[in-house]
This record gives structure tokens, sequence and C-alpha cells, in this order.
């Protein structure tokens, strides 16, 4: 792993068929994150953010160049590789919390850790880290519904930490929130980010978040515009 | 894994109660039809094996060729030893002489002259041996109108519909004119101890039972019997057996240059029974398919919607690191727990309502006493049958059809593209 980088980007190019034609989301992007970064990509709504988080999980391919995360070039593995490199090494968090009603808090956190056939016994002191972190344990036995849209986002979020993963994605997570939960999760994931150094990746134009950020990039029309750093950001 | 689904399949009712319903109702139609097919089926064909045919029989070819007219001078010969051989040969079979007569029944006055006279078919069945099932199998102590069974030679049953006719009271004798299997003018009289209803429709229109003694002495056939009827030990006619058996008999026994062999015919091979036995087979056949059929579209259909609802689930499940090939496989294994479900309730329903049915059956008596052929045997009431099978029969279409729809709807999966699946998740 080069100057452990846990993501490099080079000359990406992302096109979708339109009709007979192409639409360029994506253009001639050249980046790299690195370990422990807590970085946001900014933009107006269609520049390219979603797509981009998109392609560097693994969920879409690019048209061209290469993006290599984790140590592997995603152009040279299959669905089943980079599905267990999401299993083993990523989180996501998306903007609907996407938990699966029938489950509980609990049992909605131990999924990942089931696929990962983690034991029974781990499976509970994991989980039970994992919520206690987002501050959930008094609710470990409550059904989605039951939760409020803060708590809800907090459980996709230990979802998303239980299996320490190496880098989190998460996909404009404030976007339903008031702003004193908005606030709340930030400071949770900052923390995680620093005692856990796990690497964050947002996408958002929410500006709450990028009061956290350390590094922001501002994507438009598919392109980088411009890549900051803040010295001192809030949190 | 497994675990996991199962709690999830048991917390949403929503999602698995219409899956599982409809798998419950199918599998229960197709446990208590084939269960009523089954019985009537086969109570058809004991009807008809009791009254005519046997589950296989032996007659020589000779009057089988012209069994129509009952022709008692090409009856079998040396019937005794036929029989020892027989049950010898064949042990999970029981076998009866029988003797089939007709002629006029007379009917005398105080003075001898004829009151009422018509015509009777008449059977000699062996009443009175030790060991013969006949009565059991005619259910004769059942069907009893009135009076009560032959004890001797001279003692007869009248149909009530032939008592009826001919005005005949019980302890009353009746004279039956016909001819001995010797082709002689004969006259013999039977004096009447009870009546009977068949309630199997016209058959017993015209009928007559008595020992098979008293035939022997009315016709001079000492040690003849028209046929020897065969019967599964069970009751339960199996075709193949049957007819293997049959086949077997024939190619040791029969000898095509002599019209008085004996030969050998399955229930299958009398009047319109093979094409029964035929079409019960293809009638259930064509009726799982069509379940399966139906059960199939309809899970199709509502694992589309389904899958629709889910893609939330599916997308986030990617997301989190499952393959493609793992949500599909998921997918199946719940199905696989949704059709287990709903086809063992279904399967108890089934076999509750076949039960029911077995105790209580359908009565068709006065559909059927109007029928004026006498060609079908078939019984007034018809009676489900729980058969062993009933307890799995469902399984392969509960599950498979479940599973099936499941996989067709599961296609949605891997035709959509992953990014498109998981662009669902941002709404
Ligand atoms: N599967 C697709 N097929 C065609 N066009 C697509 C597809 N996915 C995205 N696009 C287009 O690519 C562009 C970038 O989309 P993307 O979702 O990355 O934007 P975004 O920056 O996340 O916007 P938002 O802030 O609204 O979420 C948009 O114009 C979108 O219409
Ligand atoms: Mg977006």
């Amino acid at each position: 792993m080069q100057n452990s980088a846990v993501v490099t980007i080079n000359h990406l190019l992302k096109q979708f068929p339109v009709g007979g034609d192409y639409f360029t989301a994506l253009k001639d992007v050249t980046l790299s994150f690195a370990r422990g970064e807590f970085t946001g990509l900014v933009g107006p709504s269609g520049s390219g953010k979603t797509t981009l988080l998109n392609i560097i999980g693994g969920l879409d391919s690019p048209t061209e160049g290469t993006v290599d995360v984790l140590g592997k070039v995603l152009d040279n593995t299959s669905h089943g590789d980079r599905a267990l490199l999401r299993r083993k090494h990523m989180g996501f968090i998306f903007q609907s919390y996407n938990l699966l009603p029938v489950y509980t808090v609990f049992e909605n956190v131990e999924l990942p850790l089931i696929l990962n056939k983690v034991e029974e016994k781990e499976r509970e002191k994991m989980v039970k880290e994992a919520v206690e972190w987002v501050g959930l344990t008094d609710k470990l036995n409550s059904r989605p519904a039951m939760l409020s849209g803060g708590e809800c986002q907090r459980t996709a979020i230990a979802r998303a930490i239980v299996h320490k993963p190496e880098l989190i994605l998460a996909d404009e997570p404030t976007a339903n929130l008031d702003a004193e939960n908005s606030h709340h999760i930030m400071k949770i994931m900052t923390g995680l980010n620093r005692e856990l150094s796990t690497s964050f990746i947002f996408a958002t134009h929410d500006e709450k978040i990028m009061a956290y950020l350390r590094r922001i990039i501002h994507l438009d029309d598919g392109q980088i515009s411009e890549d900051e750093r803040i010295e001192h950001p809030q949190g | 894994m497994i675990k996991f689904l199962t709690k999830g399949i048991l917390r949403d009712r929503s999602r698995s109660l219409i899956p599982v319903l409809v798998v419950t109702l199918t599998v229960a139609m197709i446990v208590f039809f084939q269960g009523f097919l089954t019985g009537i089926l086969n109570s058809m064909f004991l009807d008809s094996a009791v009254v005519s045919t046997g589950h296989v029989k032996v007659t020589t070819r000779a009057y089988e060729e012209e069994s129509q007219l009952l022709p008692n001078d090409l009856a079998l010969l040396g019937s005794q030893q036929m029989m020892a051989e027989l049950s010898g040969q064949y042990a999970d079979h029981f076998w009866t002489p029988r003797i089939t007569f007709g002629g006029l029944l007379d009917v005398p006055d105080e003075q001898g002259e004829t009151r009422a006279q018509g015509p009777a078919v008449a059977f000699g069945l062996d009443l009175f041996s030790a060991g013969s099932r006949q009565i059991e199998i005619w259910e004769l102590e059942r069907r009893l109108v009135e009076g009560r069974l032959p004890a001797k030679p001279e003692e007869a049953l009248l149909s009530s519909k032939l008592a009826d006719r001919l005005g005949v009271r019980l302890g009353e004798s009746v004279t039956f004119i016909g001819s001995t299997m010797h082709g002689a003018f004969t006259t013999f009289n039977f004096s009447v101890t009870g009546t009977f209803n068949l309630k199997m429709g016209p058959v017993d229109k015209n009928m007559m039972l008595v020992d098979i003694s008293g035939a022997r002495l009315a016709l001079d056939m000492d040690d003849a019997a028209s046929e020897i009827l065969g019967y599964k030990n069970s009751l339960y006619y199996e075709d193949e057996e049957a007819v293997a058996m049959r086949t077997d008999y024939n190619l040791n026994h029969s000898d095509s240059t002599n019209i008085f062999s004996p030969t050998m015919l399955a229930l299958r091979d009398a009047n319109q029974m093979g094409m029964m036995v035929d079409f019960s087979m293809a009638a259930m056949a064509i009726m799982g398919a069509i379940f399966l059929i139906i059960v199939m579209i309809v899970l199709w259909n509502m694992g589309l919607m389904n899958g629709l609802r889910r893609y939330g689930e599916i997308g986030m499940r990617l997301a989190i690191g499952e393959s493609k090939g793992q949500v599909f496989r998921s997918m199946i294994v719940e199905s696989v727990i949704i059709g287990f479900i709903g086809t063992v309730i279904g399967t108890g329903i089934g076999l509750g309502l076949t039960y029911y049915m077995q105790e209580v059956g359908l009565d068709y008596s006065e559909a059927l006493e109007g029928l004026t052929s006498t060609n079908i045997i078939m019984s007034n009431v018809f009676y489900a049958q729980v058969t062993p099978e009933l307890f799995y029969i469902g399984f392969i279409p509960g599950v498979l059809a479940t599973v099936l729809g499941t996989m067709l709807a599961g296609r949605a999966i891997y035709k959509r593209e992953m990014a498109q699946l998981f662009k669902e998740l941002e709404t």
C-alpha cells in the first residue's frame, strides 16, 4: 500500500448510457485519500458525488481510469471479491437509513457480522460495543419503527462500524435529520475517526457537516473544482 | 443465517402471510381433491370388483367371449382344484367362485298360479364357507333392508327393487325358471329370506343373491363356476400388479387353441374400467400440474411485488457486502421456509377435510338412482379417502412452486445493474 493511501483514483471517467448517447457524470478525476482522513465531497445536486462514492465502494465501475481501494485495483476484481472487500473492510451509511424493519437494533447491527461468519459470542460483544459508541444501549431490543430519525441513523452508523472497517462511505447521512441530531451524529463520527482512525468519505451539501470536515473536495459538473484542507475544524 | 431469516419471516407477517396463505389454500385443495378422487375411484373400483369383475378373475376363454349371455354351458369345471391352485400361487389375493345366471322368476299365489313374473339376474356367491369374505365385501349386513341372510342353499335375497316389482314378501317362495349348464329346462324354488339395496344406482334392479351351493343345485353345476374372482387382500386395486399377474397367468395357463382353457382378466380389461383407470391417473396428474402452475404464477407476482418493496433492503445488503448470489440464495431459502410452512398447514387442513368426507361422505342417491344404464357400477355415496400419500403429496407443488415463483421474481435482481438497485436506496 503506497504511502498509506486508502483510496487512489487516477483519471477516472464515468459515463452513463442515456438513450443512444452518453452522459458524462465524472470526468478526469484524480484523487487520493490517506488513512484516517475525514473528507467531504461537496457540490450541487447532480455534480457526481453519489456516483463517485459508489465507484469507490465497488458498487459501480469506472468507464475509464483506475480506482485502487485498500490495496486492490477494483477493475481487476470480480463482483464477489468486491462484495468481500465491502463486507470486511468498508461500511456504508445512507440518507435513508435502510434498517430492516422486522429486526431489532441488535439484529440490524448484527447482520454484517453474520455475513462475516463471526461467532455468536463474539458477535454479541461487538454489537454491544458498536451500539455503545452511538449511545443506543438502552434501545437494543427496539424495532426501527419505535425509534426517532436520529436514533435510526445512529443504528445505521453502528451497523456500518460494527465490523471495524477501515473506510466508511456516507452519502448525505444528515439529510433527513434536524440540526441537533445532525451535530450529534457528526460528533459520533469524528470520535470514531479519532479513536479508531477509521477513514470517512462523505457526500454532502449540508453546511453542518462541512464544519466538521478536515478536507473538502468540491465537485462541479463531474470535475474537481477545488481540493481544500481545513486546519482547525469544529468538533 | 437461516435462523436470522426465519426470525424475519415469522415477524414480518404482512410479508409472509399472503404467500403462506396461498400455499396453504392450494395445498389444502390438492390434498383434499386427491383424497376425494382417490376415495371415489377406489370405491368405484371396489364396487365394480365386488359386483362383477374382481380385481382379477379367471374364466374359460369361451365363457369370456360370450359373457354377456351368461353362458354357463361354457363354465369352468373342477373349480375346487383351481381355487386351491390360485390360492397357492397368489397368496396376497383371496379367491372366490361365482355362478352368474339369468332366467325368469315366477311368484305363485296360493293356488300355484302365477301371481307375478319377471326377469332376474342371479349371483351364486360363496356365502357359507368358513373364511369367505363375500358377505364382508358385499357389505350385505349393512345393505340388508329387511329379513336375514340366507342360511341354506334354497334361500335367497332379492333386491328391494325386484321384490317390490314382483310383490314378494319375506318367507314367500319364488320359482326360478331357466336352463341347467347342460342346456336342460329347469325350475327351482328359492325361499326369500330378505331384501337388500346395494345403493349403487340401477345395478341391482333385477338382482337375486343365493349361495353358490343353491346355484349349483338349480343349474346342475357340481364343482363348476362361471368365474373365479380374485381380490387383493387389502381390497385396493393395483393396476400394474393386476395387469402383470394376468399377463403372466395367461402365458402359463391359457391355451389359445383350446376354448375351454382358463384365462385371467384384470379389472381394467372389463368394460370401460380400463378407461376409468387411465382417466383417474391422468386426472390426478393434470390436477397437480394445474395447481403447480397457478401457485407458481401467483407467487411469482407476489415475489415481484415483494422484491420491489424490498429493493431498499436488497441494496443495503449489497452495500454491506453480500453478493447478488447470496441475496438471491437467501430469498430462495426464505421461499423454501414459506413454502414449507404453507404446505404443512395446508396438508393439515386438506387431511382434515378429507377425513371429514371419509367419515361423512357425499350422498348422490337421487341423481344416480335416476340413471338407467347398469353398465357403470358406482356407489351412491362418495367417500373421500385418507391415504398415506396425502401426507406428502402437497410438498412437491407447495415447496416447488414457491421456489420457482421466487426464482422467477429473483431474476430481476440479476437483470438489474447493481448501481441501479443501489439508486433505489436514495429514495
Ligand atoms: N444510472 C444512471 N444512468 C444515467 N444517469 C445517471 C445514473 N446515475 C447518475 N446519473 C446522472 O449522473 C449525474 C450525477 O449523479 P449523482 O447521483 O452522482 O449526483 P449527486 O451529486 O449525488 O447529486 P445529489 O446531490 O442530488 O445526490 C446526475 O446528472 C445523474 O442524473
Ligand atoms: Mg447523491
